[in-house]
């Protein structure tokens, strides 16, 4: 493989926009999620389907609705980050949050039934109930943020939409296996498939070793 | 010193329950006062849980009203209730405590000093560490007991605390029961082990489908109760 430094910058920029994506999808999901499944209002069952779909939402699509909201002439197109890796966050998170709020809310909901009397006899109020869960289900929701992760690192619709894959800048390991192949470098692309595999693997095998180390400690 | 209290009576006023086309509990006026354990006998299906859960305000009665120390406002500060299968949190079994000290608003160091007291009362100090979950049977009954104590209750609800305990778990608990009785909390635990209600009863309320059969001193109960169903549940007859 040639231009070890730019390979390193490609992985680099695709683990930083999809971690920092997961990460604020964690923040805006878990809890959006725990809501969801602690409470009870018309049209709940449909909200919760919703979401649940919202799981497959092709990237391509939500890719162009980002396009649309930040180009020159898009509602916030002012803001100027289309083709930034800024937008591809926002895209990739807009992607990770209904994985994550979905796996959350089917996590918590399991739980609180659970804990539903524990706690009701403690008199635990409606947010200390969300932090309780959402603690006490910690382990569980590593495999959520997996997931949401897993998803991000390994779309290129939507990276290629608002990123635009440009060399240097927002080239991440997906888009430059579409582009190495459309451009016939077949080796090259199958190595960084490789490397992209590989770097999922790793970051899997460290999330299962955390949480068995603290299942230990908390049970 | 205690404060005087202001849960008990407990003054139940024709309460029924029901769900759905099912009653539970039918028109039962029954007074809980200061003193000796009361200990609610009756055959499976005939509402205890459903009392003590009303009792403990969790749920409302259908008709009829409660009253805690004359009030019916629905705080239950002073009040505890264990499950009979209590729940353990994912945590550890000092965190289990401290948890319940946290949300009863005890904090800082006296949080801490009291997670201590109420681990070696219970008997689970050498455990404070282990997953709650890994508890056994009797261990996770002696550490909801625990929990329910750090509430400070004046009012504690049992539901069948020993039901699938055996003799020896069964012996630890009734101690730390009768301990917390004799610190001036107010036992209210249904039970249908007979030994138990000799062991640990002053008083019995006798439950049969839903309805109040008898409330008598123990020793009255256990000698010449006054119903049929009572004297058959004694007998060791199938009351349904």
């Amino acid at each position: 493989m040639t231009g070890h430094p730019t390979l390193a910058a490609i992985v680099g920029l695709s683990l930083t926009i999809s971690l920092t994506a997961s990460l604020i999808a964690a923040v805006v999901g878990m809890p959006l999620g725990a809501l969801l499944a602690l409470t009870r209002f018309p049209g709940r069952a449909a909200l919760v389907v919703l979401v649940n779909a919202t799981m497959g939402l092709p990237p391509v699509v939500v890719g162009l609705a980002v396009y649309l909201l930040l180009s020159r002439s898009g509602p916030l197109g002012s803001m100027g980050i289309l083709f930034t890796p800024t937008a591809m966050i926002v895209a990739q998170t807009i992607l990770v949050v209904p994985i994550i709020a979905a796996l959350t809310r089917q996590t918590v909901e399991d739980l609180w039934s659970d804990y539903r009397d524990e706690l009701n006899a403690m008199e635990v109020g409606p947010a200390g109930r969300v932090a309780t869960l959402l603690w006490d289900a910690r382990y569980s929701l590593l495999t959520a943020l997996l997931a949401g992760f897993g998803r991000a690192i390994a779309e290129v619709g939507a990276v290629m939409i608002v990123g635009g894959n440009i060399d240097g800048f927002t080239r991440t390991m997906t888009t430059s296996i579409a582009l190495e192949t459309s451009k016939g470098d077949l080796p090259l692309a199958m190595q960084l498939g490789l490397v992209l595999i590989c770097i999922v693997l790793a970051i899997n095998a460290a999330a299962w070793a955390a949480r068995l180390w603290s299942e230990r400690q908390a049970g | 010193m205690r404060a005087p209290s202001s849960e008990l009576p407990v003054v139940l006023d024709r309460v029924s329950f029901r769900a759905g086309e099912t009653t539970i509990l039918d028109r039962l006026s029954l007074t809980l006062a200061p003193g000796a354990p009361t200990v609610i006998v009756g055959p499976n299906g005939s509402g205890k849980t459903t009392l003590l859960r009303l009792c403990m305000g969790l749920i409302a009665p259908t008709e009829g009203g409660i009253a805690w120390g004359g009030r019916s406002q629905a705080t239950m500060a002073r009040r505890a209730i264990v499950f009979q299968r209590p729940v353990m949190l994912r945590r550890s079994t000092a965190a289990n405590v401290a948890y319940a000290l946290a949300k009863a608003n005890v904090t800082g160091s006296a949080r801490r000093d009291r997670v201590d007291e109420l681990l070696a009362q219970v008997g689970l100090s050498d455990l404070a560490q282990r997953p709650a979950r890994q508890l056994s049977v009797g261990e996770a009954q002696r550490l909801a007991l625990a929990r329910a104590l750090a509430r400070d209750p004046e009012l504690l609800l049992l539901d069948e605390p020993t039901a699938s305990l055996d003799p020896a778990s069964t012996r630890r608990v009734e101690e730390i029961i009768l301990m917390a009785a004799q610190s001036g909390i107010k036992i209210v635990m249904a039970s249908h082990d007979l030994g138990q209600v000799r062991r640990i009863a002053g008083e019995v309320v006798f439950l049969a489908r839903g309805a109040l059969c008898e409330q008598s001193s123990a020793g009255d109960f256990l000698n010449c109760p006054k119903t049929p169903e009572a004297a058959a549940f004694l007998r060791g007859d199938l009351v349904i």
